[in-house]
Protein backbone atom coordinates (compact mmCIF):
# COMPACT_ATOMS: atom_id res chain seq x y z
CA UNK A 1 0.00 0.00 0.00
CA UNK A 2 1.62 3.24 -1.04
CA UNK A 3 1.11 6.65 0.36
CA UNK A 4 -1.92 8.62 -0.68
CA UNK A 5 -1.71 12.41 -0.96
CA UNK A 6 -3.98 12.69 2.07
CA UNK A 7 -1.42 10.79 4.14
CA UNK A 8 1.27 13.30 3.30
CA UNK A 9 -0.69 16.09 4.96
CA UNK A 10 -1.12 16.27 8.71
CA UNK A 11 -3.78 13.73 9.64
CA UNK A 12 -5.02 11.84 12.65
CA UNK A 13 -3.36 8.43 12.86
CA UNK A 14 -5.54 5.40 13.47
CA UNK A 15 -8.62 6.52 11.58
CA UNK A 16 -9.88 4.57 8.60
CA UNK A 17 -12.99 4.84 6.51
CA UNK A 18 -13.96 1.31 7.44
CA UNK A 19 -15.01 -1.41 5.03
CA UNK A 20 -14.78 0.92 2.03
CA UNK A 21 -11.03 1.15 2.54
CA UNK A 22 -10.42 -2.61 2.63
CA UNK A 23 -10.04 -3.20 -1.15
CA UNK A 24 -6.93 -0.98 -1.10
CA UNK A 25 -5.35 -3.54 1.23
CA UNK A 26 -5.96 -6.56 -0.99
CA UNK A 27 -2.33 -7.70 -0.81
CA UNK A 28 -2.21 -7.82 2.97
CA UNK A 29 -5.72 -9.28 2.97
CA UNK A 30 -4.62 -12.16 0.76
CA UNK A 31 -1.65 -12.84 3.05
CA UNK A 32 -3.89 -12.81 6.13
CA UNK A 33 -6.26 -15.28 4.46
CA UNK A 34 -3.37 -17.56 3.57
CA UNK A 35 -2.06 -17.31 7.11
CA UNK A 36 -5.42 -18.30 8.62
CA UNK A 37 -5.73 -21.29 6.30
CA UNK A 38 -2.21 -22.40 7.10
CA UNK A 39 -2.71 -22.05 10.84
CA UNK A 40 -6.02 -23.89 10.74
CA UNK A 41 -4.52 -26.97 9.08
CA UNK A 42 -1.19 -27.08 10.86
CA UNK A 43 -0.18 -30.57 11.83
CA UNK A 44 -3.24 -32.07 10.15
CA UNK A 45 -2.74 -35.03 7.82
CA UNK A 46 -5.94 -34.62 5.84
CA UNK A 47 -5.70 -30.81 5.77
CA UNK A 48 -8.25 -29.21 3.47
CA UNK A 49 -9.83 -32.66 2.94
CA UNK A 50 -11.64 -32.09 6.23
CA UNK A 51 -13.76 -29.49 4.51
CA UNK A 52 -15.17 -32.36 2.41
CA UNK A 53 -15.36 -34.97 5.15
CA UNK A 54 -17.32 -32.88 7.67
CA UNK A 55 -20.23 -31.85 5.44
CA UNK A 56 -20.36 -35.33 3.90
CA UNK A 57 -20.83 -36.95 7.31
CA UNK A 58 -23.24 -34.22 8.34
CA UNK A 59 -25.30 -34.80 5.21
CA UNK A 60 -25.34 -38.56 5.71
CA UNK A 61 -26.48 -38.30 9.33
CA UNK A 62 -29.20 -35.75 8.63
CA UNK A 63 -30.37 -37.64 5.56
CA UNK A 64 -30.77 -40.86 7.55
CA UNK A 65 -32.42 -39.18 10.53
CA UNK A 66 -34.65 -36.72 8.71
CA UNK A 67 -35.13 -38.30 5.32
CA UNK A 68 -35.46 -41.94 6.28
CA UNK A 69 -36.45 -42.15 9.93
CA UNK A 70 -38.79 -39.15 9.89
CA UNK A 71 -39.83 -39.89 6.28
CA UNK A 72 -39.37 -36.36 4.94
CA UNK A 73 -37.95 -38.18 1.96
CA UNK A 74 -41.46 -39.13 0.91
CA UNK A 75 -42.83 -35.59 1.18
CA UNK A 76 -40.07 -33.67 -0.57
CA UNK A 77 -38.82 -35.06 -3.90
CA UNK A 78 -35.05 -35.27 -4.34
CA UNK A 79 -34.81 -34.67 -0.62
CA UNK A 80 -31.07 -35.14 -0.49
CA UNK A 81 -30.46 -32.20 -2.84
CA UNK A 82 -33.04 -30.13 -0.97
CA UNK A 83 -31.38 -30.95 2.34
CA UNK A 84 -27.82 -30.38 1.19
CA UNK A 85 -28.45 -27.02 -0.46
CA UNK A 86 -29.87 -25.79 2.86
CA UNK A 87 -27.08 -27.30 4.94
CA UNK A 88 -24.39 -25.72 2.77
CA UNK A 89 -25.99 -22.30 3.17
CA UNK A 90 -26.35 -22.58 6.95
CA UNK A 91 -22.78 -23.91 7.24
CA UNK A 92 -21.31 -20.91 5.47
CA UNK A 93 -23.42 -18.55 7.59
CA UNK A 94 -22.21 -20.21 10.79
CA UNK A 95 -18.62 -20.25 9.72
CA UNK A 96 -18.53 -16.60 8.69
CA UNK A 97 -20.21 -15.62 11.94
CA UNK A 98 -17.90 -17.70 14.13
CA UNK A 99 -14.70 -16.70 12.33
CA UNK A 100 -15.48 -13.00 12.29
CA UNK A 101 -16.57 -12.96 15.92
CA UNK A 102 -13.23 -14.26 17.12
CA UNK A 103 -11.17 -12.40 14.52
CA UNK A 104 -10.24 -9.34 16.61
CA UNK A 105 -9.47 -11.25 19.81
CA UNK A 106 -7.62 -13.86 17.75
CA UNK A 107 -5.37 -11.22 16.24
CA UNK A 108 -4.79 -9.42 19.54
CA UNK A 109 -0.99 -9.12 19.16
CA UNK A 110 -1.44 -7.27 15.88
CA UNK A 111 -4.43 -5.17 16.88
CA UNK A 112 -2.68 -4.04 20.04
CA UNK A 113 0.64 -3.08 18.52
CA UNK A 114 0.34 -1.93 14.96
CA UNK A 115 -2.37 0.17 13.43
CA UNK A 116 -4.18 -1.38 10.48
CA UNK A 117 -7.80 -0.80 9.49
CA UNK A 118 -9.30 -3.29 11.94
CA UNK A 119 -12.00 -4.37 9.49
CA UNK A 120 -9.22 -6.29 7.72
CA UNK A 121 -9.50 -9.12 10.25
CA UNK A 122 -13.24 -9.82 9.98
CA UNK A 123 -13.03 -9.48 6.18
CA UNK A 124 -10.12 -11.96 6.06
CA UNK A 125 -12.26 -14.36 8.12
CA UNK A 126 -15.08 -13.91 5.62
CA UNK A 127 -12.78 -15.00 2.79
CA UNK A 128 -11.53 -17.99 4.73
CA UNK A 129 -15.13 -19.10 5.24
CA UNK A 130 -15.80 -18.73 1.51
CA UNK A 131 -12.76 -20.83 0.66
CA UNK A 132 -14.23 -23.59 2.82
CA UNK A 133 -17.57 -23.04 1.14
CA UNK A 134 -16.27 -23.80 -2.36
CA UNK A 135 -15.69 -27.57 -1.91
CA UNK A 136 -19.16 -27.91 -0.39
CA UNK A 137 -20.73 -26.14 -3.36
CA UNK A 138 -18.79 -28.42 -5.70
CA UNK A 139 -20.20 -31.51 -3.95
CA UNK A 140 -23.67 -29.97 -4.04
CA UNK A 141 -23.33 -29.26 -7.76
CA UNK A 142 -22.32 -32.84 -8.49
CA UNK A 143 -25.31 -34.10 -6.50
CA UNK A 144 -27.64 -31.70 -8.34
CA UNK A 145 -26.30 -32.77 -11.74
CA UNK A 146 -26.86 -36.45 -10.84
CA UNK A 147 -30.50 -35.53 -10.19
CA UNK A 148 -30.88 -33.90 -13.60
CA UNK A 149 -30.06 -30.30 -12.75
CA UNK A 150 -30.95 -27.98 -15.68
CA UNK A 151 -30.66 -24.42 -14.44
CA UNK A 152 -31.93 -21.35 -16.23
CA UNK A 153 -30.42 -17.89 -15.81
CA UNK A 154 -32.80 -17.14 -12.92
CA UNK A 155 -31.59 -20.20 -11.00
CA UNK A 156 -27.96 -19.12 -11.37
CA UNK A 157 -28.91 -15.61 -10.32
CA UNK A 158 -30.63 -17.03 -7.24
CA UNK A 159 -27.43 -18.84 -6.23
CA UNK A 160 -25.34 -15.69 -6.58
CA UNK A 161 -27.99 -13.67 -4.76
CA UNK A 162 -28.01 -16.20 -1.93
CA UNK A 163 -24.24 -15.94 -1.53
CA UNK A 164 -24.32 -12.14 -1.52
CA UNK A 165 -27.17 -12.16 0.98
CA UNK A 166 -25.47 -14.50 3.44
CA UNK A 167 -22.17 -12.61 3.13
CA UNK A 168 -23.79 -9.29 4.06
CA UNK A 169 -25.89 -10.79 6.83
CA UNK A 170 -23.09 -12.76 8.49
CA UNK A 171 -20.46 -10.03 8.09
CA UNK A 172 -22.82 -7.44 9.57
CA UNK A 173 -23.54 -9.62 12.60
CA UNK A 174 -19.88 -10.68 12.76
CA UNK A 175 -18.63 -7.08 12.90
CA UNK A 176 -20.97 -6.42 15.82
CA UNK A 177 -20.04 -9.56 17.73
CA UNK A 178 -16.31 -9.20 17.08
CA UNK A 179 -16.39 -5.76 18.71
CA UNK A 180 -18.48 -6.97 21.66
CA UNK A 181 -16.22 -9.98 22.02
CA UNK A 182 -13.34 -7.65 22.84
CA UNK A 183 -15.31 -6.26 25.78
CA UNK A 184 -17.06 -9.44 26.89
CA UNK A 185 -15.94 -12.90 25.86
CA UNK A 186 -19.58 -14.00 26.30
CA UNK A 187 -20.15 -12.89 22.72
CA UNK A 188 -18.71 -16.18 21.45
CA UNK A 189 -21.30 -18.11 23.46
CA UNK A 190 -24.12 -16.03 22.07
CA UNK A 191 -22.83 -16.76 18.58
CA UNK A 192 -22.77 -20.48 19.39
CA UNK A 193 -26.42 -20.20 20.37
CA UNK A 194 -27.29 -18.43 17.13
CA UNK A 195 -25.47 -21.14 15.17
CA UNK A 196 -27.34 -23.87 16.98
CA UNK A 197 -30.72 -22.31 16.33
CA UNK A 198 -30.02 -21.16 12.76
CA UNK A 199 -30.36 -24.55 11.09
CA UNK A 200 -33.74 -25.24 12.72
CA UNK A 201 -35.31 -21.84 12.08
CA UNK A 202 -34.62 -21.97 8.37
CA UNK A 203 -36.31 -24.37 5.95
CA UNK A 204 -33.38 -26.78 5.80
CA UNK A 205 -34.90 -30.10 6.93
CA UNK A 206 -38.51 -29.32 6.16
CA UNK A 207 -40.43 -27.32 3.55
CA UNK A 208 -41.71 -23.79 4.17
CA UNK A 209 -45.29 -25.04 3.67
CA UNK A 210 -45.03 -27.14 6.86
CA UNK A 211 -44.21 -24.02 8.85
CA UNK A 212 -47.03 -22.06 7.28
CA UNK A 213 -49.49 -24.82 8.10
CA UNK A 214 -48.36 -25.08 11.72
CA UNK A 215 -47.97 -21.49 12.98
CA UNK A 216 -50.24 -18.42 13.18
CA UNK A 217 -49.95 -15.83 10.44
CA UNK A 218 -47.86 -13.30 12.33
CA UNK A 219 -45.29 -15.94 13.29
CA UNK A 220 -45.10 -16.99 9.65
CA UNK A 221 -44.25 -13.38 8.79
CA UNK A 222 -41.53 -13.32 11.45
CA UNK A 223 -40.16 -16.59 10.12
CA UNK A 224 -39.98 -15.23 6.59
CA UNK A 225 -38.25 -12.04 7.74
CA UNK A 226 -35.20 -14.10 8.68
CA UNK A 227 -32.73 -13.30 5.88
CA UNK A 228 -31.15 -16.72 6.34
CA UNK A 229 -34.49 -18.37 5.45
CA UNK A 230 -34.54 -16.29 2.29
CA UNK A 231 -30.94 -17.28 1.50
CA UNK A 232 -31.79 -20.97 2.00
CA UNK A 233 -34.83 -20.63 -0.28
CA UNK A 234 -32.65 -18.94 -2.89
CA UNK A 235 -30.34 -21.96 -2.81
CA UNK A 236 -33.34 -24.30 -3.06
CA UNK A 237 -34.45 -22.34 -6.07
CA UNK A 238 -30.97 -22.45 -7.56
CA UNK A 239 -29.93 -26.05 -6.89
CA UNK A 240 -32.99 -28.10 -6.05
CA UNK A 241 -35.87 -26.65 -8.11
CA UNK A 242 -34.13 -27.27 -11.49
CA UNK A 243 -33.57 -30.98 -10.74
CA UNK A 244 -35.88 -33.75 -12.01
CA UNK A 245 -37.46 -36.80 -10.40
CA UNK A 246 -36.97 -40.40 -11.57
CA UNK A 247 -39.43 -39.94 -14.41
CA UNK A 248 -37.67 -36.80 -15.66
CA UNK A 249 -40.32 -34.36 -14.49
CA UNK A 250 -38.91 -31.09 -13.11
CA UNK A 251 -39.40 -30.51 -9.39
CA UNK A 252 -41.20 -27.26 -10.06
CA UNK A 253 -43.89 -29.20 -11.91
CA UNK A 254 -44.27 -31.90 -9.24
CA UNK A 255 -44.63 -29.44 -6.36
CA UNK A 256 -46.80 -27.16 -8.54
CA UNK A 257 -45.93 -23.60 -7.55
CA UNK A 258 -44.70 -24.73 -4.16
CA UNK A 259 -40.98 -24.70 -4.90
CA UNK A 260 -40.77 -21.33 -3.25
CA UNK A 261 -43.05 -19.58 -0.78
CA UNK A 262 -45.81 -17.16 -1.81
CA UNK A 263 -44.60 -13.62 -2.32
CA UNK A 264 -41.02 -14.87 -2.67
CA UNK A 265 -39.97 -11.78 -4.66
CA UNK A 266 -41.07 -9.55 -1.83
CA UNK A 267 -39.37 -11.69 0.80
CA UNK A 268 -36.12 -11.52 -1.17
CA UNK A 269 -36.33 -7.73 -1.04
CA UNK A 270 -37.09 -7.82 2.69
CA UNK A 271 -34.16 -10.20 3.27
CA UNK A 272 -31.75 -7.96 1.41
CA UNK A 273 -33.04 -4.84 3.14
CA UNK A 274 -32.59 -6.38 6.59
CA UNK A 275 -29.10 -7.61 5.70
CA UNK A 276 -28.01 -4.22 4.42
CA UNK A 277 -29.31 -2.59 7.59
CA UNK A 278 -27.44 -5.16 9.71
CA UNK A 279 -24.24 -4.60 7.74
CA UNK A 280 -24.42 -0.84 8.21
CA UNK A 281 -25.30 -1.30 11.87
CA UNK A 282 -22.43 -3.78 12.29
CA UNK A 283 -19.99 -1.30 10.81
CA UNK A 284 -21.28 1.46 13.12
CA UNK A 285 -21.01 -0.70 16.26
CA UNK A 286 -17.53 -1.79 15.17
CA UNK A 287 -16.40 1.80 14.65
CA UNK A 288 -17.66 3.03 18.00
CA UNK A 289 -15.67 0.34 19.81
CA UNK A 290 -12.65 0.21 17.50
CA UNK A 291 -10.69 3.04 19.10
CA UNK A 292 -10.59 1.12 22.38
CA UNK A 293 -9.61 -2.30 21.01
CA UNK A 294 -5.90 -1.87 21.71
CA UNK A 295 -6.35 -1.10 25.40
CA UNK A 296 -9.12 -3.64 26.06
CA UNK A 297 -7.28 -6.60 24.62
CA UNK B 1 11.19 6.34 -1.20
CA UNK B 2 7.82 7.20 -2.60
CA UNK B 3 7.59 10.40 -0.59
CA UNK B 4 6.10 13.25 -2.49
CA UNK B 5 7.72 16.64 -2.08
CA UNK B 6 6.39 18.22 1.07
CA UNK B 7 4.86 21.60 0.21
CA UNK B 8 5.05 22.72 3.83
CA UNK B 9 8.50 21.76 5.13
CA UNK B 10 8.24 23.95 8.24
CA UNK B 11 5.21 22.09 9.51
CA UNK B 12 5.95 19.36 12.07
CA UNK B 13 5.54 15.72 11.03
CA UNK B 14 4.30 14.78 14.50
CA UNK B 15 2.12 17.18 16.45
CA UNK B 16 0.84 16.15 19.85
CA UNK B 17 -1.27 18.81 21.53
CA UNK B 18 -2.45 18.72 25.16
CA UNK B 19 -2.98 14.99 25.10
CA UNK B 20 -4.46 13.00 27.97
CA UNK B 21 -4.68 9.24 27.97
CA UNK B 22 -6.67 7.48 30.63
CA UNK B 23 -6.67 3.72 31.03
CA UNK B 24 -9.58 1.87 32.54
CA UNK B 25 -8.50 -1.27 34.31
CA UNK B 26 -11.55 -3.50 34.30
CA UNK B 27 -11.77 -6.43 36.62
CA UNK B 28 -14.26 -8.51 34.70
CA UNK B 29 -14.86 -9.77 31.21
CA UNK B 30 -18.16 -11.49 31.77
CA UNK B 31 -21.59 -9.99 31.28
CA UNK B 32 -22.89 -11.90 34.31
CA UNK B 33 -20.52 -10.20 36.74
CA UNK B 34 -21.15 -6.89 35.05
CA UNK B 35 -24.90 -7.20 35.56
CA UNK B 36 -24.61 -8.55 39.10
CA UNK B 37 -22.27 -5.80 40.22
CA UNK B 38 -24.38 -3.13 38.54
CA UNK B 39 -27.52 -4.40 40.30
CA UNK B 40 -25.70 -4.48 43.64
CA UNK B 41 -24.67 -0.87 43.11
CA UNK B 42 -20.99 -1.73 43.16
CA UNK B 43 -20.42 -0.86 39.53
CA UNK B 44 -17.75 1.64 40.48
CA UNK B 45 -15.63 -1.14 41.90
CA UNK B 46 -15.54 -2.94 38.58
CA UNK B 47 -12.91 -0.66 37.19
CA UNK B 48 -10.12 1.66 38.16
CA UNK B 49 -8.79 4.48 36.07
CA UNK B 50 -5.21 5.46 35.61
CA UNK B 51 -3.89 8.53 33.82
CA UNK B 52 -1.03 7.41 31.59
CA UNK B 53 -0.50 10.76 29.89
CA UNK B 54 -1.32 14.15 31.30
CA UNK B 55 -1.43 17.24 29.10
CA UNK B 56 1.44 16.18 26.86
CA UNK B 57 2.41 18.45 23.98
CA UNK B 58 5.31 17.81 21.67
CA UNK B 59 6.14 18.75 18.13
CA UNK B 60 8.66 16.88 16.03
CA UNK B 61 9.96 18.14 12.70
CA UNK B 62 11.01 16.20 9.63
CA UNK B 63 14.40 14.52 10.01
CA UNK B 64 14.61 14.91 13.77
CA UNK B 65 15.81 12.02 15.91
CA UNK B 66 14.11 12.08 19.26
CA UNK B 67 14.70 9.86 22.26
CA UNK B 68 11.80 9.36 24.67
CA UNK B 69 13.15 8.68 28.12
CA UNK B 70 11.64 7.88 31.46
CA UNK B 71 11.21 5.18 34.02
CA UNK B 72 8.85 2.25 33.53
CA UNK B 73 5.25 3.41 33.52
CA UNK B 74 6.11 6.99 32.66
CA UNK B 75 4.00 6.85 29.49
CA UNK B 76 6.64 6.47 26.78
CA UNK B 77 5.12 3.46 25.06
CA UNK B 78 1.63 4.88 25.37
CA UNK B 79 2.81 8.01 23.59
CA UNK B 80 4.26 5.89 20.78
CA UNK B 81 0.98 4.01 20.48
CA UNK B 82 -0.90 7.29 20.14
CA UNK B 83 1.50 8.43 17.42
CA UNK B 84 1.17 5.14 15.54
CA UNK B 85 -2.63 5.28 15.79
CA UNK B 86 -3.02 2.04 17.72
CA UNK B 87 -4.66 4.05 20.52
CA UNK B 88 -6.69 7.24 20.50
CA UNK B 89 -6.22 10.07 23.02
CA UNK B 90 -8.98 10.82 25.54
CA UNK B 91 -8.31 14.54 25.25
CA UNK B 92 -6.17 16.69 22.99
CA UNK B 93 -5.08 15.98 19.49
CA UNK B 94 -2.45 13.83 17.74
CA UNK B 95 -1.58 14.46 14.11
CA UNK B 96 1.11 13.01 11.90
CA UNK B 97 2.28 13.40 8.34
CA UNK B 98 3.07 10.44 6.11
CA UNK B 99 3.33 6.74 6.78
CA UNK B 100 4.21 5.77 10.32
CA UNK B 101 5.62 2.36 11.09
CA UNK B 102 8.38 0.83 13.01
CA UNK B 103 9.71 -1.41 15.59
CA UNK B 104 6.99 -1.46 18.14
CA UNK B 105 7.37 -4.88 19.68
CA UNK B 106 9.35 -6.37 16.85
CA UNK B 107 7.70 -9.38 15.36
CA UNK B 108 4.16 -8.60 16.53
CA UNK B 109 2.90 -9.77 13.16
CA UNK B 110 5.06 -12.87 12.98
CA UNK B 111 3.32 -16.18 13.08
CA UNK B 112 5.21 -19.26 14.32
CA UNK B 113 3.52 -21.61 11.85
CA UNK B 114 4.63 -19.68 8.80
CA UNK B 115 8.07 -19.97 7.25
CA UNK B 116 10.59 -17.16 7.45
CA UNK B 117 9.84 -16.24 3.84
CA UNK B 118 6.09 -16.08 4.42
CA UNK B 119 6.61 -14.01 7.53
CA UNK B 120 8.75 -11.53 5.62
CA UNK B 121 5.88 -11.01 3.18
CA UNK B 122 3.20 -10.83 5.86
CA UNK B 123 5.14 -8.40 8.01
CA UNK B 124 6.30 -6.30 5.11
CA UNK B 125 2.65 -5.84 4.13
CA UNK B 126 1.65 -5.12 7.73
CA UNK B 127 4.30 -2.41 7.87
CA UNK B 128 2.84 -0.82 4.76
CA UNK B 129 5.07 -2.22 2.01
CA UNK B 130 3.62 -3.15 -1.36
CA UNK B 131 4.12 -6.58 -2.93
CA UNK B 132 6.52 -5.18 -5.50
CA UNK B 133 8.51 -3.36 -2.81
CA UNK B 134 8.89 -6.53 -0.72
CA UNK B 135 9.98 -8.56 -3.73
CA UNK B 136 12.57 -5.92 -4.59
CA UNK B 137 13.97 -5.81 -1.06
CA UNK B 138 13.57 -9.47 -0.19
CA UNK B 139 17.19 -10.46 -0.76
CA UNK B 140 18.46 -7.47 1.20
CA UNK B 141 16.15 -8.28 4.09
CA UNK B 142 17.32 -11.89 4.26
CA UNK B 143 20.97 -10.92 3.84
CA UNK B 144 20.74 -8.37 6.63
CA UNK B 145 19.22 -10.92 9.00
CA UNK B 146 21.99 -13.44 8.15
CA UNK B 147 19.61 -16.42 8.33
CA UNK B 148 19.57 -17.35 4.63
CA UNK B 149 19.80 -21.04 5.40
CA UNK B 150 16.62 -21.06 7.46
CA UNK B 151 14.42 -18.77 5.42
CA UNK B 152 12.13 -21.60 4.31
CA UNK B 153 11.93 -23.11 7.79
CA UNK B 154 8.91 -22.44 9.99
CA UNK B 155 9.62 -19.66 12.44
CA UNK B 156 8.67 -21.82 15.44
CA UNK B 157 11.95 -23.68 14.92
CA UNK B 158 13.99 -20.46 15.09
CA UNK B 159 15.97 -19.47 18.12
CA UNK B 160 14.75 -16.25 19.71
CA UNK B 161 17.82 -14.48 18.33
CA UNK B 162 17.13 -15.58 14.77
CA UNK B 163 13.51 -14.59 15.11
CA UNK B 164 14.33 -11.09 16.29
CA UNK B 165 16.95 -10.62 13.59
CA UNK B 166 14.50 -11.40 10.85
CA UNK B 167 11.77 -9.27 12.40
CA UNK B 168 14.13 -6.36 12.84
CA UNK B 169 15.43 -6.76 9.33
CA UNK B 170 11.93 -6.52 7.84
CA UNK B 171 11.11 -3.48 9.92
CA UNK B 172 14.31 -1.63 9.10
CA UNK B 173 13.67 -2.09 5.39
CA UNK B 174 10.12 -0.77 5.53
CA UNK B 175 11.12 2.89 5.06
CA UNK B 176 8.20 4.73 6.60
CA UNK B 177 8.17 8.51 6.89
CA UNK B 178 8.17 8.29 10.66
CA UNK B 179 10.11 5.47 12.22
CA UNK B 180 9.15 4.46 15.75
CA UNK B 181 11.58 2.32 17.70
CA UNK B 182 10.44 0.82 21.00
CA UNK B 183 13.07 -0.90 23.07
CA UNK B 184 14.57 -3.05 20.40
CA UNK B 185 18.16 -2.00 20.70
CA UNK B 186 18.83 -5.24 22.54
CA UNK B 187 18.31 -7.40 19.47
CA UNK B 188 20.62 -10.35 19.04
CA UNK B 189 24.29 -10.48 19.87
CA UNK B 190 26.75 -7.61 20.04
CA UNK B 191 27.81 -7.67 16.35
CA UNK B 192 24.20 -7.69 15.23
CA UNK B 193 23.33 -4.84 17.58
CA UNK B 194 26.20 -2.86 16.05
CA UNK B 195 24.85 -3.56 12.63
CA UNK B 196 21.38 -2.38 13.64
CA UNK B 197 22.72 0.80 15.16
CA UNK B 198 24.77 1.49 12.05
CA UNK B 199 21.69 0.96 9.95
CA UNK B 200 19.61 3.32 12.09
CA UNK B 201 22.36 5.93 11.87
CA UNK B 202 22.39 5.57 8.09
CA UNK B 203 18.64 6.15 8.04
CA UNK B 204 19.09 9.18 10.25
CA UNK B 205 21.78 10.59 7.99
CA UNK B 206 19.39 10.14 5.08
CA UNK B 207 16.88 12.38 6.83
CA UNK B 208 14.65 9.74 8.42
CA UNK B 209 12.46 11.00 11.27
CA UNK B 210 13.10 8.79 14.29
CA UNK B 211 11.36 8.43 17.63
CA UNK B 212 13.19 6.04 19.92
CA UNK B 213 12.20 4.59 23.27
CA UNK B 214 14.92 2.81 25.17
CA UNK B 215 16.34 2.30 28.63
CA UNK B 216 19.81 1.92 27.19
CA UNK B 217 21.08 5.46 27.77
CA UNK B 218 24.41 4.90 26.07
CA UNK B 219 22.88 3.59 22.86
CA UNK B 220 20.17 6.22 22.72
CA UNK B 221 22.83 8.95 22.86
CA UNK B 222 24.48 7.40 19.83
CA UNK B 223 21.31 7.73 17.78
CA UNK B 224 19.31 10.71 18.97
CA UNK B 225 19.95 14.45 19.00
CA UNK B 226 16.93 15.49 20.98
CA UNK B 227 15.64 14.02 24.23
CA UNK B 228 12.25 14.20 25.90
CA UNK B 229 11.86 12.98 29.47
CA UNK B 230 8.49 11.79 30.76
CA UNK B 231 7.66 11.35 34.41
CA UNK B 232 4.28 9.96 35.48
CA UNK B 233 2.74 10.92 32.18
CA UNK B 234 4.06 14.47 32.01
CA UNK B 235 6.85 16.01 29.98
CA UNK B 236 9.49 17.19 32.44
CA UNK B 237 12.25 18.01 29.98
CA UNK B 238 12.49 18.65 26.26
CA UNK B 239 16.05 19.44 25.23
CA UNK B 240 19.20 17.85 23.92
CA UNK B 241 19.74 14.14 24.42
CA UNK B 242 22.66 14.90 26.75
CA UNK B 243 20.47 17.00 29.05
CA UNK B 244 17.81 14.30 29.05
CA UNK B 245 20.28 11.55 29.90
CA UNK B 246 21.78 13.70 32.69
CA UNK B 247 18.35 14.16 34.21
CA UNK B 248 17.74 10.42 34.11
CA UNK B 249 21.08 9.73 35.74
CA UNK B 250 19.93 11.95 38.59
CA UNK B 251 16.94 9.61 38.84
CA UNK B 252 14.26 11.33 36.75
Amino acid sequence: MNRTPAMMRLHHPGHSRGLIEIPRWYFLLSLLVRKELRVRYRGSVLGMLWTYVKPAIQLLVYYLAMGRFLRLNAQIPNYIVYLFSGIVMVNVFNEILRNTTSSIVGNAPLVGKIYLPRELFPVASLWVAFIHFIPQVVVLLIAAVLFGWRPGPMNILAVLGGILLVAMLALGLGLMFSAWNVLFRDAENIVDLISMVAIWFSPVFYAWSMVQAAVPGWLWTVYQCNPLSVAVELFHYGFWAPTRDGGGTPITVITANAANPPGFGMWICVGFAISVVLLVLGQLVFRTHESRFAEEL
Amino acid sequence: MTNTVDPTPDEPVIRVQSVDKIFTLRHTRSIKEYVVWTVKGRKGELSQTFKALNNVSISIGSGESVGLLGLNGSGKSTLLKLISGVMQPDAGDVQIKGLVAGLIEVGAGFHPDLTGRENVYLNGAILGMSEEEIERKFDDIVAFSEIEKFIDTEVKFYSSGMFLRLAFSVAIHSQPDIFLVDEILAVGDEPFQRKCLDRIRELKAAGQTLVVVSHDLRRIQEICDRGIVLRQGEVVLDGTIAEAVDLLHQGA
